[in-house]
């Protein structure tokens, strides 16, 4: 016995493996692979779309992307009215909605009184949630006859004829349109843009703030020179995250924007965007190669939303580094 | 007036106009989101009655109600969210815990945030591909994928993000105590990351719930009363848009009860998702 405490047993050649430890092999296998099947879908939806597309892609070329004319009878296929609409309404739905989330941000982060900070603050972000196409039917029943009674009408009444106005005018005031449906993105984007705008203005330290502040800065000194220039590239991101969204919209923009191929030629015209066309005419495509130009068309919208979203994560990515 | 003084009362007025910017852009934004919440109260509730949950999508004219879509909405959710947190949970997991600072992780990580806000029409048109066209039929498993596949990213996110919060004292108590690690990530770092990881069920729920283009032309509709999933399969989204763009007057309103009933169901759910993250900081 006391020799057995005395002298230091050999020690075994090899610690044997905890119980269960080649489970660890395949669990971790597992997680791999879950993982690698992100990559796997990622891919797979480029290389189907590439797949699917690739009639139209061989038959029409480059001038898929420069042509305007879309016609399922004669089987021949354009991109270049639904690529414009998109760009056009995500630009001026980007346009209208920023200066408002950000006005609503600096609002929350700066100037709202504490009571009211939380409640708004989960107000604007749980509306963010809400999915597009209440947007799209509150579009198209309550947005369209007000736009086209209070706006519409009246300012084609008052252009004169021959003026820029009117050209820009032109069109049926029925409420739909290009400009109907980027009024429409922009509410859906502004919750989303704001909440993330907040959040952002949110990691600025308060030193740096109260510094400015102790300056003599005024409020709006203190967020255009100090916190908004502290949180550019993420500001920046997030800006094109919201792009990114309004670019690929679906729902929110179906109901309202008309649904015309073609390049629109003013604000009121009907238009159609590169997900709105998809939406409408997949299920109808009458030919092989009518469902090859919308696949196509897929691609151009992946491959947009892909360099959008990218650059988006790279400046959001940047700024959390940063900070 | 000095210089400095005219400087000054510049500055003041600038700060002025800036203020009343923010408080005129938040109060109209404001109005805006309530303006559609209330129309969506008003014309929703007018049209939410027992048909609506008894009975199936009618023809125009006669009575019914959102039955089929109800029930089809609910088994290819319900669906989408048992493959979605199967894969994203363990997707998270390799990305919190396995993957480290290699270079393949930080890949999956960015193509994950791209999935994340890729358009979900898109994630249809790729689910038509691979399920709907070489089975030629459309079908309830398909529209449950497409689903599934704009939930995943959500999932991995929360995930790798509440375990990345575990603190590390927790993992090498584990592994000291002789546990392997697979051991120590089951037992240990999901069930003390329990609540995070429901939240961010949760969330993905809420987000694909509402979801109309992936479900286009995967699952398409069913104007009847179904439980096959490998039949076209009838969802609230897909229904609320078809009735909303016809020309029926009961048609529109039950598809205003419809936006209203996905609305309603969004809004909880992320509610619940907020008063369950909140609750470990309690204790």
């Amino acid at each position: 016995m006391s020799e057995a405490i005395l002298t230091p047993r050999a020690r075994p050649a090899r610690r044997t493996a905890p119980r269960g430890a080649a489970l660890g092999k395949i669990f971790e296998g597992l997680c791999f692979s879950a993982a690698t099947a992100l990559l796997v879908a990622l891919g797979g939806l480029l290389v189907s779309l590439l797949v699917g597309g690739w009639p139209a892609i061989r038959k029409f070329g480059f001038g898929f992307l420069t042509t305007a004319t879309w016609n399922p009878v004669t089987d021949v296929y354009g991109a270049a009215g639904p690529i414009v609409g998109a760009l056009t309404t995500a630009g001026v739905a980007l346009v209208i909605a920023l200066p408002i989330a950000g006005g609503v941000a600096f609002f929350l982060t700066e100037l709202c009184p504490a009571p009211l900070r939380g409640p708004i603050g989960t107000a604007v972000e749980l509306l963010a949630g809400i999915p597009s196409i209440v947007y799209g039917m509150w579009g198209l029943f309550v947005f369209a006859p007000l736009f086209s009674r209070f706006v519409q009408a009246p300012l084609m009444m008052a252009a004169k004829p021959g003026s820029l106005l009117e050209k820009l005018t032109a069109g049926v005031p029925n409420g739909s349109g290009i400009l109907s449906a980027s009024i429409i993105l922009a509410i859906m984007i502004l919750p989303f843009m704001a909440a993330t705008l907040r959040e952002l203005l949110l990691t600025v330290p308060a030193a740096v703030r109260e510094s400015a502040y102790g300056l003599g800065a005024t409020t709006a000194e203190v967020v255009m020179s100090v916190t908004l220039p502290y949180v550019r590239t993420g500001a920046i991101g997030a800006v094109m995250l919201g792009l990114g969204r309004a670019l690929g919209e679906t729902m929110a923009v179906t109901f309202i924007i008309g649904n015309a191929h073609g390049l629109p030629s003013s604000m009121f015209d009907s238009g159609s965007t590169i997900a709105s066309t998809i939406a409408n005419e997949f299920t109808e495509a009458s030919t092989p190669m009518h469902t090859a130009a919308l696949m196509a068309l897929g691609l151009v919208l992946f491959v947009i939303t892909f360099i959008v979203l990218g650059l988006a994560r790279l400046m959001l990515r940047a700024s959390a580094v940063k900070s | 007036m000095s210089a400095p003084a005219i400087r000054l009362a510049r500055r003041r007025a600038a700060d002025i106009v800036f203020k009343a910017f923010c408080l005129v852009v938040t109060i109209v934004a404001l109005a805006a989101l309530t303006a559609i919440l209330w129309s969506l109260l008003s014309q929703g509730l007018g049209g939410l009655d027992l048909d609506v949950f008894t009975r199936s999508t009618p023809a125009p004219g006669s009575k019914g109600g959102l039955a089929n879509a109800i029930a089809g909405s609910v088994m290819m959710c319900a669906l989408a969210m048992v493959l979605a947190l199967f894969v994203g949970v363990l997707a998270g997991t390799w990305l919190a815990e396995y993957a480290g600072r290699s270079a393949y992780g930080a890949v999956v990580r960015f193509l994950n945030d791209m999935l994340l806000s890729a358009p979900s029409i898109l994630v249809g048109l790729f689910v038509y591909e691979i399920l709907v066209a070489p089975f030629h039929g459309f079908s309830g498993f398909a529209g449950a994928v497409a689903l599934a596949l704009l939930a995943v990213p959500v999932i991995v996110r929360t995930t790798e993000d509440v375990l990345s919060l575990q603190a590390a004292t927790l993992r090498e108590a584990g592994v000291a105590l002789g546990a392997p690690y697979s051991f120590v990530v089951r037992q240990i770092l999901w069930r003390s990351a329990r609540s995070g990881l429901l939240t961010g069920a949760l969330l993905a729920f809420a987000r694909i719930s509402g979801e109309t283009a992936p479900l286009l032309f995967t699952a398409l509709n069913n104007q009847f009363f179904s439980l096959n999933l490998t039949h076209p399969t009838a969802s609230l989204p897909v229904v609320i848009f078809n009735f909303a763009l016809s020309a029926y007057d009961d048609w529109r309103r039950l598809a205003w009860a419809g936006a209203l009933l996905i609305a309603a169901t969004v809004l909880a759910v992320t509610i619940v998702a907020r008063i369950v993250a909140r609750e470990p900081k309690r204790s």
